[in-house]
């Protein structure tokens, strides 16, 4: 390993170096560092990264250095470079969810997915930019300016992970944390050409994500390769008594899904940090004609409609040949619920929104705007001033749907073809289906100031919203280019069998080989 | 008075702070006497990114005042936000139950009507909430200060039916609720301290219609007697009000105690949407039949239950009982004195007499008074055995309370153990009969109620030795 | 069923958000446009779908009732817009008079 190709490596292949003394902290934080400059990642540029600190890093590098030479095994992560989506808490950088609100924001503590990455030898080197308060999918709602996508700087990096899913793209770091409501992680992800996964709901821990809809977040994990995406997830994973919605089920170790076989015993949540430390680092095999034999693979109808672009379905059908030509069964399925989904998402997420952002009001943090009239004033001052106009659009949409008269007609019937919707999955995932194949989004990467429409623009979660609001795991993975811009697959999964979708996952990463991005 | 022509209708909503070490959702401390702010976390500030987590002994005490007023606890409840700003609510919503509480369908027993009949007020609803911070508006000028030590503090919500007809009748449902809850064990309940907070809603109607008349909502008020004053002030605004042809608005009021009246909430009704919609960040509270069978079967003995039974075992009267049973811990101090004594009334008079003297004079409390049961017992037994008189026991109390020696040794330490000796009887007698010679002459003239007097010089002079009776006995045969 | 004007006033005002008059106009038609979108749920049966979400999931997790110390780096002061004598300081209700409203 030699850091010269520092933007090729992925996590897996630093920290073995690292721990083993063969490479140190320092030399990655400078790699990173030099690779955001390079690229123009910073505010001026690409605008990928919103705050960093080169020397605070370097001194985190040097204590991790010493602690390497004094005999302590640092962890599977050991000296890779993270970036964290800036709606995430970490002590030491500001957590300004991209919002005007927040601007110099430091969270006195941190959450518990970044506390488990520097556990697990993570070296936290920056926040990036985001649609403000994850509500967007384009990343041009952030206060701070739109993030730009690297493999075409006139486009969108999607969102409102952009700026991680950037980051990831341009090889600042090999893996970072994004937060997913309805997409945010895979559309990105789609749109950057990287790996993005979603896990089911429960399956991270939320303290410390600054929450939009809570019934609906997650945070997920970017990487370059699938690999990355799930050593990334296998250190986040897991019970955490702070977050009463997290769940105790047994975490597997994801990596061994590359090996193309059922999951193998499960992992005590308790002793997670110790458990990846010393996981196996599998090679991924080579695909075979075997690979994916006994997996059946559910394409459903209404991910592939007549009006779905003929080159994303294209890419889509290549990918489907790949799974056949593996051993795996595709069958012709449908979630018939799945076409709610937008109007059901887009009443849930902004409802608990509008009472989310309630905290923000000027009395205990971030910005307050007194015109001098009396506490009301200074209220409606500082959350006008403070929020951008899509935050504003969906608090007043969210109040509306809860206030007196519309509760029933709008929360509560959203609520219930939620369940329906969630119905569906488990009536597919029932009848012997393994994992569903869909594209991720209905286009590629668009150019920046293209959709002024909201609904438009809410449309690009047609794809993914279900599996939040399913609350099923789910991932996008590269299947191809179209006009040079990347094609994302997504796989979707039965609750808490992350380690299924990450079979399927490895196996279509390694049938696509080099036409992944092509 | 045009009130006789209507008929007061009552329910009250009353808040009650649970007895927990830390706060509801977050493990800051509950204790009040901290500098501002000082017990407070990531969580009761709502800082970005935190999570509430349900402490557990708030849901045992919950369920124990729910049991404990006889209602149904659902097997399945949930937590909902109830949304608006104000300063000190630090996430802009309040963790509260809205249409799935804990519990239902209570009842209290209040007492007799003037025909017998049992008079039971009803218990609509029970649910678990947070409390907000304090806002101190009377700090600083044009400026509130708030403290957020309190926000995130486990509250109880009981909710009544409008069952009640007097204020009289809200005030004895009110103390007997707040016995309740004392015997339960799951709260302060001092008003005072803000542990128990009364809002009451109040409308009227004739007597003998069914449908009832407007409410309005009556807060403010930070005493029983101010909830009874309260809800006369209003009853009699409300029916000159009809009386004039007026109409009752819906709203809420604010009880001034120093003026005496209600004047209207400052904050605008209308702009009330509360938007109540299940909290996301915890699933549903669920509890096992099981568990609820247990804590049940733990519920300690209720005042009416004591009140029954202490009356038969010790043969007291309803006001000695009553005077009993105020206080828990009252109760168990008589019945552990009245057991280990063996004699109920003189274990009655001593707790009811020179127990509260001392206590009043100490403002100590019984759980912590000085002089245990079992000391007080034997005292009580060597009145009874004739070891020390009646007079010298009181004595003999007041060192027991002074230095907390057992009532045998503070006997014998000061040499009060009763003299029936004659001669030295006989000799106080003489000493008495000396040094007041004009009552001396009168008695033995015949002057029979003089000899009470007498008796008590010599008591005094015995410093309550001497045993009364004989002394007496000399006196009778020396006046003859 | 269109957003009117009135509505969005009401719910900018529930909301604490302070919205003029072009921007109100300009949220009357956004929002009744996304809400259209909306309608198409009113078609859905839901008449036998359970109410109570979650339950599947298990019971919400309780703590222990112990202190835990408050993990957090730095002082209230380091992040909030105005403190004096250990208090949050906020301007006060403008139609507040006297002391005495408060709580929940």
């Amino acid at each position: 390993m030699s850091v010269d190709n520092y933007t090729q490596l992925g996590a897996a292949q630093i920290a073995p170096g690292v721990r083993a003394g063969k490479t140190s902290p320092a030399e990655m934080i400078r790699a990173s560092f030099k690779r955001a400059a390079d690229i123009g990642g910073g505010p001026d540029e690409l605008n990928i990264i919103l705050h960093a600190d080169e020397n605070a890093s370097l001194e985190e590098a040097e204590q991790m250095q010493a602690r390497i030479q004094s005999g302590t095994d640092i962890g599977v992560l050991a000296g890779v470079p993270v970036a964290i989506k800036d709606n995430i808490a970490s002590l030491g950088l500001p957590t300004t969810c991209g919002s005007k609100i927040l601007r110099g924001y430091v969270s006195p503590f941190e959450a518990t997915a970044v506390a488990r990455l520097r556990a697990n030898g993570a070296l936290i080197v920056a926040k990036t930019n985001m649609d403000e308060f994850a509500m967007g999918s384009s990343t041009e709602n952030s206060a701070y300016g739109p993030t730009r996508n690297p493999l075409d700087v006139r486009c969108v990096p999607g969102g409102s992970s952009g700026g991680s899913a950037a980051a990831v793209a341009a090889g600042i770091t090999p893996i970072a944390l994004g937060s997913e409501t309805g997409g945010s992680v895979r559309q990105p992800a789609a749109f950057c050409g990287v790996v993005g996964v979603k896990p089911s709901y429960g399956r991270v821990s939320r303290y410390g994500l600054v929450a939009f809809a809570s019934s609906l977040d997650q945070i997920g994990v970017l990487g370059r390769t699938v690999d990355d995406a799930a050593l990334g997830l296998e250190s986040i994973a897991g019970f955490d008594k702070l977050d009463s919605t997290s769940s105790d089920a047994d975490v597997p170790i994801y990596r061994l899904a590359a090996l193309g076989k059922p999951a193998p015993e499960a992992r005590n949540p308790d002793t997670e940090a110790i458990r990846i430390g010393r996981s196996p680092v599998p090679l991924p095999p080579p695909p075979g004609p075997t690979t994916l034999e006994g997996v059946v693979i559910g394409k459903p109808k209404e991910y592939f409609p007549d009006s779905l672009d003929p080159d994303i379905r294209r890419m889509c059908d290549r990918a489907l040949d790949r799974f056949r030509s593996m051993g795996a069964t595709v069958r012709e399925i449908s979630l018939p619920r799945s076409p709610l989904a937008i109007p059901v998402y887009y009443i849930l997420a902004p409802a608990e929104a509008s009472s989310n952002l309630a905290r923000f009001d000027g009395v205990r943090y971030g910005l307050r705007v007194d015109p001098g009239k009396g506490l009301k004033a200074m209220y409606e001052a500082t959350r006008s001033e403070g929020f951008g106009p899509e935050v504003t659009r969906r608090i007043l949409l969210g109040t509306y749907v809860l206030s007196a008269g519309y509760y029933d007609a709008y929360y509560k019937k959203a609520q219930a073809v939620r369940t329906l919707i969630a119905d569906d999955f488990r009536a597919v995932f029932t009848s012997g289906v393994h994992a569903i194949f869909t594209p991720t989004t209905p286009t590629t990467a668009f150019p920046i100031g293209a959709i002024s429409d909201p609904y438009e623009m809410y449309l690009n979660d047609i794809f993914t919203v279900t599996a939040n609001l399913a609350g099923v795991p789910a991932i996008s993975v590269p299947i191809g280019r179209v006009r040079r811009l990347p094609v994302g697959g997504q796989i979707i999964t039965a609750h808490f069998d992350e380690y299924a979708m990450f079979r399927v996952a490895y196996a279509l990463e390694a049938g696509l080989g080099a036409e992944a991005h092509q | 008075m045009s009130s006789g022509r209507y008929e007061m209708v009552v329910g009250l909503e009353v808040h009650v702070q649970l007895k927990t070490r830390t706060k509801a959702f977050c493990g800051c401390s509950t204790d009040f006497g901290a500098p501002p702010n000082a017990n407070v976390c990531p969580v009761c500030l709502a800082l970005p990114g935190a999570l509430p987590v349900l402490n557990e002994h708030a849901v045992e005490l919950a369920v124990r005042a729910a049991l404990g007023l006889g209602c149904r606890i659902d097997p399945i409840s949930v937590f909902a936000r109830k949304n608006y700003f104000y300063p000190d609510l630090p996430k802009g919503y309040q963790i509260s139950q809205f249409d799935q509480p804990l519990a239902t369908g209570g009842s209290v027993f209040v007492g007799q009507s003037e025909k017998g009949a049992e008079l039971r007020i009803g218990i609509t609803r029970l649910h678990m909430e947070e409390d907000a911070g304090k806002s101190i508006h009377d700090r600083y000028p044009g400026e509130t200060a708030i403290d957020l030590n309190r926000a995130g503090v486990p509250l109880i919500e009981i909710v009544s039916e409008p069952d009640i007809r007097t204020s009289a009748g809200a005030g004895a449902y009110l103390r007997t609720l707040k016995q309740i809850l004392q015997y339960l064990d799951v709260s302060d309940v001092s008003m005072e301290e803000g542990s128990l907070r009364v809002d009451a809603n109040i409308s009227v109607r004739p007597p003998g219609q069914a449908k009832l008349g407007t409410k309005t909502e009556v807060k403010n008020m930070n005493s029983f007697s101010a909830v009874e004053k309260a809800l006369d002030s209003e009853f009699a605004r409300q029916c000159a009000l009809l009386d004039s042809g007026g109409m009752v608005e819906q709203q809420t009021l604010l009880w001034d105690g120093a003026r005496e009246t209600v004047r209207p909430s400052r904050t605008k009704e209308g702009s009330h949407d509360y938007r109540y919609f299940p909290e996301p960040d915890l699933r549903p509270l669920m509890l096992d039949s099981k568990w609820v069978d247990h804590m049940r079967k733990d519920l300690p003995e209720l005042p009416a239950a004591r009140k029954t039974r202490l009356a038969t075992e010790y043969g007291l009267s309803v006001v000695e009982v009553e005077q009993l049973t105020a206080d828990p811990a009252l109760a168990e101090y008589f019945e552990e004195v009245a057991r280990a004594a063996g004699d109920g009334k003189a274990a009655y008079n001593w707790v009811m007499g020179e127990v509260q003297v001392a206590l009043r004079t100490s403002s100590e409390e019984i759980g912590r008074f000085r002089v245990r049961p079992a000391d007080l017992a034997q005292l009580i037994k060597l009145v009874r055995d004739g070891t020390i008189s009646h007079t010298a026991a009181k004595r003999v109390f007041a060192q027991m309370v002074a230095t907390g020696k057992p009532a045998a040794q503070v006997a014998a330490d000061e040499g009060l153990a009763q003299v029936g000796d004659e001669g030295a009887i006989a000799t106080w007698v003489d000493e008495v009969l000396n040094e007041h010679p004009g009552e001396a002459a009168r008695y033995l003239a015949g002057e029979k109620k003089l000899q009470g007097v007498l008796v008590g010089f010599v008591m005094k002079k015995s410093k309550g030795r001497a045993d009364p009776k004989r002394v007496n006995q000399l006196l009778s045969s020396r006046g003859g | 069923m269109p957003v009117t004007r009135e509505d969005v006033l009401h719910i900018a005002e529930l909301a604490r958000l302070g919205v003029d008059a072009p921007r109100a106009d300009e949220l009357t038609k956004e929002l009744s446009a996304i809400l259209s979108h909306m309608e198409v749920l009113s078609q859905v049966d839901t008449a036998t779908v359970p109410t109570t979400a979650g339950v599947a999931a298990g019971g919400t997790p309780l703590r222990p009732d112990v202190g835990v110390p408050a993990l957090m780096s730095g002082t209230l002061a380091s992040f909030a817009p105005k403190m004096r004598d250990g208090f949050f300081i906020v301007p006060r209700l403008a139609t507040h008079e006297d002391s005495s409203e408060s709580g929940a």
